[in-house]
């Protein structure tokens, strides 16, 4: 892939990007299991990643990568602490459904 | 048409559908999957761009922990089975205008800059854009020739000497966040024995 004619596919991954991230947002505001909504914050994560790599091949420029390996070391800490909620949560509602959730109190 | 086009639209074909799959589904496994799908897409995608290390850790951080992780807490709980319908009728369509919009507003700023952007960076212009962005330590040159020998952009080597000598800091300062998030996890599902 690394032809020249690569090169014209650049503003079509953006907009790729940007409609992966498009079908994370709305995942978040539709569904309203707090698994789902985790999964939608991850497609955007990786929406955002995908610029991030597209930027950096075509400015030539190492740093996108690097940031990308960030957001995914950001992710998994988020991940992992997000699911710890969820599980204990889950122990008190016994439920996922954040409509559910209304009380900061467990 | 060359065979990059049609190997990206097969890919993004694959990548929205598995998408949308994976916010349409009532199966939060079925979701995991999907989404699986989609981050090896988006792997396959990093390698095209020059970017085998990430392309590798794509794959193995987040389509196998972090999925796996997913697919894990997902059973624990037994909520495979997903059904409940929003409590807000008016939820729905509000949430597909709103992300139409966003995906307008986006394709808008990213078409109309389509000139420029399509416009690939030459190794002369390259040259120069290093030297106005005063981007000029060691590594981003010895990038920018290894480039123009057309080596890939983003292997091992160059990814982790740019973490150790420009991204030190952040690096380290990450290193405590994942520390800081697995002491989070156990102490967040550690049981309360004297209660």
């Amino acid at each position: 892939m690394s032809n020249p004619s690569f090169a014209q596919l650049y503003p079509y991954l953006i907009g790729l990007s940007a409609l992966l991230f498009t079908l994370g947002v709305i995942g978040v505001l539709v569904r309203r299991n707090a698994l789902i909504i985790f999964m939608s914050v991850e497609l955007m994560l990786n929406a955002a990643n995908l610029a991030f790599v597209t930027f950096a091949r075509q400015l030539r420029q190492l740093d996108g990568q690097v940031f990308v390996f960030f957001v995914m070391v950001v992710a998994a800490a988020e991940v992992a602490v997000g699911l710890a909620l969820i599980v204990t949560i889950f122990r008190t509602k016994k439920s996922t459904n954040v409509d559910d959730i209304s009380a900061l109190k467990g | 048409m060359s065979i990059d086009i049609v190997l990206f639209i097969i890919l993004a074909a694959i990548a929205i559908v598995s998408a949308i799959a994976m916010i349409v589904t009532r199966n939060a496994v079925h979701s995991a999957l999907f989404l699986v799908v989609v981050m090896a897409v988006l792997a396959i995608f990093f390698l095209g761009l020059g970017g085998p290390f990430i392309a590798m850790v794509q794959v193995a951080v987040y389509a196998g922990a972090i999925m796996v992780l997913f697919l894990f807490v997902v059973m624990l709980l037994g909520a495979e089975r997903v059904g409940a319908r929003s409590g807000l009728r008016w939820q729905i369509p509000v949430a597909l205008a709103l992300g139409v919009a966003l995906l307008a507003a986006v394709g808008l700023l990213t078409f109309r800059a389509e000139p420029s952007a399509a416009a690939p960076l030459e190794p002369s212009s390259f040259a120069t854009h290093t030297a106005n962005a005063c981007v000029d330590d060691v590594a981003a040159v010895r990038n920018a020739a290894q480039q123009e020998r057309g080596v890939a952009l983003g292997t091992p080597c160059l990814v982790g000497d740019q973490l150790f000598t420009t991204y030190l800091f952040p690096f380290e300062v990450v290193s405590i966040l994942l520390l800081v998030a697995m002491v989070g996890a156990v102490v967040l599902t550690r049981r309360e024995r004297t209660a």
